[in-house]
């Protein structure tokens, strides 16, 4: 009877054991949130507005590399850094940038040999969709309903309000880049959700219609111009956006819209931006402070917001053993521009135009070193020391190693605008005069030599190739080049060759389809509602 | 065993009364015999103590004693003696003397007859699933460090693969092939009842070494579904089930054994030497007419390999004591030290290992206890592995040192006098000032604990309760120092770097279950049952530091989270019936439920069921043959799953915040650090394996010649992995999830055969050969025109692999090379149009070779001679290649003549390319790999009883990784990644030890 019960309890105490263990099997992370939790407070809302702007700056969640946003084999440093890739896709294929890598396909970008199964348009292709795909996230959580729910209101509701213009017009940003190198996009908004139907494929006219309708829809729901804190957008971002779209306007829709770009130009010349006095101070680890002329930068710190994408990347790139005149640790020895873009200076010891920022101490500016002879060697070639990380107040910066710069990257500046309106005006867009369009060039010029006593140019001189030459001389190395060549029909043609165009030392013609990239084929093979661009 | 000597104390008093009326009997009666011999060891010619010798057809019985003999009074008409003893063949000898000297013979699977299985043990005989079982004579011999080693190349099917030279360094554990793309594909290994971590932790990348192979009783190795079905979800890649030693009844033995070792390179990476680099680069500046990298160039032959490896010593000693304390609690206890360097200087790994085994039985053996604890702690010293690659790459025409501030290392350095590189750091550090300025300590603790107790019900003694409840904590913590004078040190900011680790793993099991056993005489059957429930628990602490400078300035980018503990939980029900039919028929069919937090709700349970079959063919069809000594048909079926290798909440819908404050955005004056949703699949489930298997198990001649034949197929569907997803689908452009299936098919033989066997000499040979073939049937859009399947394998980011329908996984996708006509050499950079669209294009890349070996093989053989025995075990692959990637990243003019401005040294190969920049997707880099590897030549002599014959001593020699015969023109064939590319330099020692063992 004994042994009986002392069964029986061992039955029971088993059974206990069992009952016990079950329905623990909801288990969550200890450090990451669910949503519920992450936007239950504005700073849970900060953080992800942060991480949105922050798309642009770093690759993941740890600096300067690691838990990256975008994974898949793409190099964090090298194939899906935002700033790196703008640069690489808007300036390797022109007179503006050679490499001397050898790293997977990115000589093809000069040569115009690349293909839709290039790894780099893989990642050019993956960061603005990955933004925006962010982006609609946040939307979706900003609705009024959900911040009453949760119990947000009053101020902290207003800037959480205030940042929804903002975030659309960052997605606006994002997609104008895929209008500018993919034409077609992958489109998606608020109203997609995560992991249902496979995204759509927009036409890049209608691309064009959609950016240009978000952008003045909330074109008076971001902040005034000049009043936002900094890092953060206003209208003349919108406006600056919409300028440039629309000097492009024939290259995506086939229909000129030069009005529009002088409307837009001027409203933003008109919100009390001035050229800063210091060209080269644009460009330095303390550019922060020139909120006088950059309308919106991407925001890099040598310690905070750090990666190997972002502005550490130009100060590395373009530095050799001469590491130190760009105020970091060390050179990567690799990109350098071509003769022909070099020669757009008169005078390239910068001693003249002072926009004229190569390493002639070095290397001298004579014909023959001027010359690329070789791509693959680093030292064969005109070097170029426009982004230096190096405070133009002597103070250290934050980067004690100097690995990682301090430099904001400079999105929009008042002198494109300036460019921008003169060019407009140029080719007969109405609503602004010649006389401006002239004195705002010589503002430009002025600023460029130090004095108005040199470099001053005349009605007669504003011809389309000056115009072209002007921003070359002005935007080289922040992402405008091929643009502007796809706008003047140079990029692909034999009309302007300039050293290894199409892989060739004297520079050959190429196929047009080079005027866009190829969709990336494993994006074609995830989605079947993509299609290739022509040519491809 | 136990049983039946419980049974004999039992019996006592009869038994004396038996043999006090036996003895006066034959004081009595002259019609008796007294029959006395001696029983040896047929191999070894030892005596055997503890024979049992009984008069057949009575109760007469007897022992031999210690020097074997024995004596025992045999009844009139009593014809026959039979001898028995455990693991020997029983012997039965017609009576025609007084003096009858017997030998007996281990029996061919002796210690194997018992097989641990899931969940219990079986009879050999009476296994129904593909289940090899490796026990401690069979193991591999020699120095080995890791336990998993010592199955290499022992069973058929199992593919053991050591990652590399370092002391400690663990090995990749295939069984039949992977049965997985992206999850794991390695087994679940079972430590005494627990499934342990075999994953590595900070400060061990190896937890199996952990574990001391001198403890280790048996391996069982279950492949089939039929055999892992009752692990379930963790089952899909095979199961590994290590039993360790324990106590026995008796009286106390002590076992030692000592080994020393000492391990060699015998060979380097083939590079250039100082004078052949000093030809290439000043003919290629007589060719050019710049002198840059001339007059670089140094004077010195400096073979950088050599500076950088040792001869290691070892040393591994053992001391176990088992036996049965005060006559009734058995136990074991066993201490171990080995201490072993690596041939890599400074490289060292130390462990210090203890276990105690207690079994003991109450309330008159209702209660059988069983308690194993083990407690390990690791050392490790790191070597840095970069000065394996850079002593390759280093410069052989500079000297070592060099009078500077870089600790008096010779550095590359620039005009300014810091070293060339970016970052404040070096691209290419001396190798010895990375061996002798950086320091990296670790230790790892470990402690495996488990209690089983084992209730028989007092009033149903049919019925038995079991609970098992296990612990598996390992702690690991290290601490990496970089000296200031490192070259990349000197001119970073903080002067030297002093980084923590620490990462403690615990996971614990608890399990109930009931075993129900009942023989139904009527009906001839036999059904045994089993219905468990357990509950398993892997929660990982980690800890995150900051870094800090030498004089103990924190460094930035300190991490946000001073922890994380990642978790997951398993619950399961699992059910097992086994019937024996006639002792003819055999039935076994089991299911388990298991429910996992890695899954949503709805996905969250996974029933998993297997139907086993055997039959005994020997017993059904020849019964009286002498020639078949054994046949047994084997069929089984079953689905297993699999959820490891994924992490713990993919299925969830969350925001990572940024882990360290490197990560941050500026508003105003204001950091902010970041919030991301993370990629997940909500609809995420397990991947199920299906697989069938058939087998024979046969013996001839007294199993003389014996084995086994396996057929398989196993297919996987929704198998987990990582593929791209459409842009904009969801927070990454890839995601984990279930796509496409695979399929794996496969033919594994074993033969043992005993070729020689007569008094004095026994040869025994066996060899294992596995047949596997994978291919991928299904992947995400492989409807979609021009898909070319999912890229794997980077060489430097370009991908020379894919996982593509119809092919095995990671077969290789490059470019067709064109060679010279007259030369032989492949022409740079020039490749065949394949599709003849006058274009060289990604479009002309083609499917070539697989890494996966077609064929597994293992040999093993030993020739036993009176008291010496010499054994030989090899293994191999047939049928694999490999991507020489070393040669592809570094037979280059471009990596001699580094655009950095200094000289590198480059492989050999570049001899046969002459290719100035990488040219990764070229075939010139495929090669066959098939390879054949003899792992040991063990010498071993018996020297039988010593100390006045208190104690036997036994002393073994050998030599392990003795050659390797191969095409394949890299460091060594053998691979220890899946996707083939083969870029090891690190060499495997060849290990000369000597030891001895002692019984006393």
């Amino acid at each position: 009877m004994n042994n009986r019960l002392k069964s029986y309890l061992l039955i029971i105490t088993t059974i206990l054991i069992v009952s016990s263990c079950s329905k623990k099997l909801d288990l969550y992370p200890q450090n990451d949130l669910t949503s519920a939790i992450q936007y239950a407070t504005p700073a849970g809302y900060k953080s992800v507005l942060a991480k949105v702007y922050g798309t642009l700056s770093a690759t993941g969640n740890t600096g300067p590399a690691g838990s990256a946003d975008i994974t898949g084999g793409l190099d964090e440093g090298k194939q899906v850094p935002f700033i790196r890739n703008f640069f690489n896709a808007q300036e390797l294929p022109t007179d503006e940038a050679v490499v001397a890598w050898n790293d997977e396909t990115i000589k093809d970008f000069h040569n115009f040999n690349w293909t839709s199964a290039d790894f780099y348009l893989k990642g050019w292709y993956a960061r603005p969709i990955y933004n925006i795909t962010l982006i609609n996230e946040y939307l979706r959580e900003c609705t009024d309903s959900k911040l009453s729910d949760r119990g947000i209101t009053g101020a902290a509701a207003t800037d959480i309000k205030k940042s929804v213009a903002e975030v659309r017009f960052l997605r606006a940003f994002n997609y104008w880049v895929m209008l500018d190198l993919f034409g077609n996009s992958t489109f998606i908004t608020e109203a997609d959700k995560i992991g249902s139907d496979l995204p759509r494929q927009i036409k890049r006219a209608d691309l064009f219609n959609y950016i240009e309708t978000e952008l003045k829809a909330i074109e008076n729901e971001l902040a005034v111009a000049r009043s936002n804190e900094y890092g953060r957008v206003d209208q003349a971002a919108a406006w600056s956006l919409l300028a440039r779209l629309y000097l492009n306007a024939k290259v995506y829709t086939g229909t000129t819209k030069y009005n529009e770009a002088i409307t837009y130009a001027s409203k933003v010349i008109g919100a009390g931006y001035g050229l800063n006095p210091s060209y080269k101070k644009l460009f330095m680890a303390d550019n922060d402070k020139a909120t006088d002329e950059i309308i919106f930068a991407i925001n890099c710190d040598g310690v905070k917001t750090t990666g190997y994408g972002n502005t550490s990347f130009f100060v590395h790139c373009a530095a050799g053993d001469d590491f130190a005149e760009y105020g970091v640790s060390g050179g990567w020895y690799g990109y350098r521009a071509t003769s022909a873009f070099v020669n757009l200076f008169s005078d390239k010891t910068g001693s003249t135009d002072k926009r004229a920022m190569f390493t002639t101490s070095r290397f001298g500016t004579s014909p023959s070193q001027l010359v690329i002879t070789d791509i693959a060697d680093f030292n064969s070639g005109p070097h170029v020391k426009k982004y230096v990380n190096i405070r133009s107040d002597g103070a250290p910066v934050s980067d004690r190693d100097g690995v990682f710069a301090d430099i904001d990257f400079p999105v929009f500046r008042l002198s494109e605008m300036y460019l921008i309106y003169a060019e407009a005006v140029v080719r007969g867009g109405t609503g602004g005069s010649q006389a401006t369009a002239l004195s705002y060039i010589n503002k430009i010029r002025e600023r460029a030599y130090g004095t108005t006593s040199l470099g001053q140019v005349n009605l007669s001189d504003l011809t389309l190739q000056f115009m072209l030459d002007e921003r070359g001389r002005e935007l080289y190395w922040e992402g405008h080049r091929r643009t502007d060549l796809i706008r003047y029909g140079l990029l692909t043609s034999s009309t302007y060759l300039w050293p290894w165009k199409g892989g060739v030392a004297s520079g050959s013609a190429v196929n047009d389809k080079f005027n866009l990239y190829a969709i990336p084929s494993s994006n074609l093979i995830a989605n079947s509602n993509l299609e290739q661009n022509a040519g491809y | 065993m136990k049983s039946s000597m419980l049974k004999i104390y039992k019996q006592l008093p009869q038994t004396i009364a038996l043999t006090i009326a036996c003895t006066l009997l034959s004081v009595i009666s002259l019609a008796q015999n007294v029959v006395s011999g001696k029983v040896t060891n047929f191999k070894t010619g030892l005596p055997l103590q503890g024979v049992t010798v009984t008069v057949k057809g009575t109760k007469v019985s007897s022992q031999s004693g210690t020097d074997g003999t024995y004596r025992i009074t045999v009844p009139a008409n009593s014809k026959i003696l039979s001898f028995s003893y455990v693991s020997y063949i029983n012997k039965e000898i017609v009576i025609n003397g007084s003096v009858l000297d017997v030998v007996l013979a281990e029996s061919v699977q002796d210690l194997t007859d018992i097989v641990v299985v899931a969940y219990g043990t079986r009879k050999k005989s009476d296994l129904t699933g593909a289940v090899t079982s490796v026990s401690a004579k069979d193991f591999q011999k020699g120095n080995i460090n890791s336990s998993e080693q010592l199955l290499q190349g022992k069973v058929a099917g199992l593919q053991i693969t050591s990652g590399g030279g370092s002391a400690g360094g663990g090995s990749r554990i295939r069984i039949r092939g992977g049965a997985s793309l992206n999850a794991s594909n390695d087994p679940l290994i079972v430590v005494d009842g627990i499934p342990v971590e075999s994953n590595g932790i900070s400060g061990n990348d190896n937890l199996l070494n952990s574990i001391n192979p001198n403890d280790i009783e048996s391996m069982s190795v279950l492949k089939d579904a039929s055999a892992t079905a009752l692990y379930g979800s963790r089952a899909s890649n095979g199961v590994i089930i290590i039993t360790t030693k324990k106590g026995t009844k008796g009286k106390v033995k002590f076992n030692y054994n000592s080994q020393v070792n000492v391990g060699t390179v015998n060979k380097n990476v083939k590079v250039l030497n100082g004078d052949e680099v000093r030809a290439i680069i000043n003919a290629d500046a007589a060719k050019s007419g710049i002198n840059t990298y001339k007059n670089l160039l140094g004077k010195a032959n400096t073979d950088w390999q050599k500076l950088i490896y040792q001869d290691a010593i070892g040393w591994d000693n053992n001391l176990s004591v088992s036996g049965a304390l005060a006559g009734v609690l058995p136990f074991r206890v066993s201490a171990g030290y080995l201490t072993q360097e690596g041939v890599l200087k400074t490289d060292k790994f130390n462990r210090l290992t203890t276990a105690l085994n207690l079994s003991p039985k109450l309330f008159k053996n209702h209660l059988s206890v069983n308690i194993n604890l083990k407690g390990s702690q690791t050392k490790n010293h790191y070597a840095d592995g970069g000065a394996v690659g850079s002593a390759a790459s280093f410069d052989p025409t500079q000297s070592v040192n060099a009078t500077n501030v870089y600790g008096g290392y010779f550095e590359w350095l620039q005009s300014d006098g810091k070293p060339i590189g970016t970052n404040g750091g070096s691209v290419q550090p001396n190798p010895l000032s990375l061996l002798y300025l950086r320091n990296n300590n670790s230790v790892v603790n470990r402690f495996i604990g488990n209690i089983q107790l084992d209730y028989k019900l007092h009033f149903f003694p049919d019925l038995h309760v079991m609970v098992n409840y296990g612990m598996d904590n390992a702690f690991g913590k290290g601490d990496d120092i970089r000296d200031p004078k490192l070259v990349t040190q000197v001119f970073s900011s903080t002067k030297g770097r002093h980084d923590h680790y620490a990462q403690f793993k615990n996971n614990s099991i608890i399990e109930t279950s009931l075993f129900y056993e009942k023989n139904i005489k009527a009906i001839k059957t036999k059904v045994d049952v089993l219905a468990g429930h357990t509950y398993q628990d892997f929660t990982s602490y980690n800890y995150n530091y900051a870094g800090y400078s030498s004089n103990g300035t924190e460094m930035p980018g300190a991490p946000t989270f001073a922890t994380d503990k990642p978790q997951n939980r398993l619950e399961s029900y699992l059910g097992r019936m086994n019937l024996t039919v006639n002792d003819k028929y055999l039935i076994t069919a089991s299911l388990r439920r298991d429910a996992s937090s890695k899954f949503a709700k709805e996905n969250r349970v996974g029933y998993f069921p297997s139907v086993a079959a055997a039959w005994k063919l020997k017993d059904e069809l020849f019964k009286n043959s002498s020639k078949i000594s054994d046949l047994k048909l084997r069929l089984g079926w079953g689905i297993t799953g699999q959820q490891d290798g994924i992490g713990n909440y993919n299925y969830l819908a969350v925001y990572s915040q940024s882990s360290n404050a490197g990560a941050q955005y500026q508003f105003g004056n204001n950091y902010y650090s970041f919030s991301r949703p993370q990629a997940y699949d909500a609809n995420l489930k397990w991947e199920t394996t299906t697989t069938k298997n058939i087998g024979l198990d046969f013996g001839f001649f007294n199993n003389r010649l014996s084995g086994s034949v396996d057929v398989y197929q196993k297919d996987t569907k929704d198998l987990l992995s990582t593929v791209p997803v459409a842009a904009g689908g969801n927070f990454n452009s890839e995601l984990t999830t279930n796509v496409g299936s695979m399929v794996n098919k496969g033919i594994e033989v074993t033969i043992n055969t005993v070729p020689v066997k007569s008094n004095n000499i026994t040869w025994d040979l066996g060899f294992n050969v596995t047949y596997n073939n994978s291919k991928i049937t299904k992947l995400v859009g492989d409807k979609i025109l021009n898909f070319q399947g999912v890229s794997t394998s980077s060489v430097n980011d370009t991908k020379v692999g894919r996982h593509f329908v119809g092919y095995s996984p990671y077969f290789f996708y490059v470019a067709k090379q064109v060679y010279d006509q007259n030369t032989g050499k492949p022409i740079e950079g020039l490749y065949e149009d394949l599709n003849r669209d006058g274009k060289i294009d990604d479009k002309d890349l083609y499917f070539y070779k697989k890494p996966a070996p077609d064929m597994l093989f293992g040999i093993n053989t030993q020739v036993a001679y009176k008291s010496f025995t010499l054994g030989l075990s090899a293994h191999g692959v047939i049928g694999s290649y490999a991507y020489n990637s070393y040669d592809a990243t570094n037979g280059l003019l471009r990596s001699m003549k580094n655009p950095l401005n200094f000289i590198g040294n480059v492989s050999k190969d570049y001899l046969n390319t002459s290719f100035s920049n990488a040219r990764y997707i070229s075939d010139y880099y495929i090669q066959n790999s098939s390879y054949l590897r003899l792992d040991n030549i063990n010498l071993g002599y018996n020297v039988g009883k010593v100390f006045k014959n208190s104690a036997s001593l036994r002393i073994a020699a050998s030599v392990q990784n003795v050659f390797v015969i191969t095409k394949f023109t890299g460091m060594d064939p053998e691979n220890a990644s899946d996707d083939g590319l083969n870029g090891t330099i690190y060499p495997r020692p060849r290990v000369y030890s000597l030891g001895f063992n002692l019984d006393f």
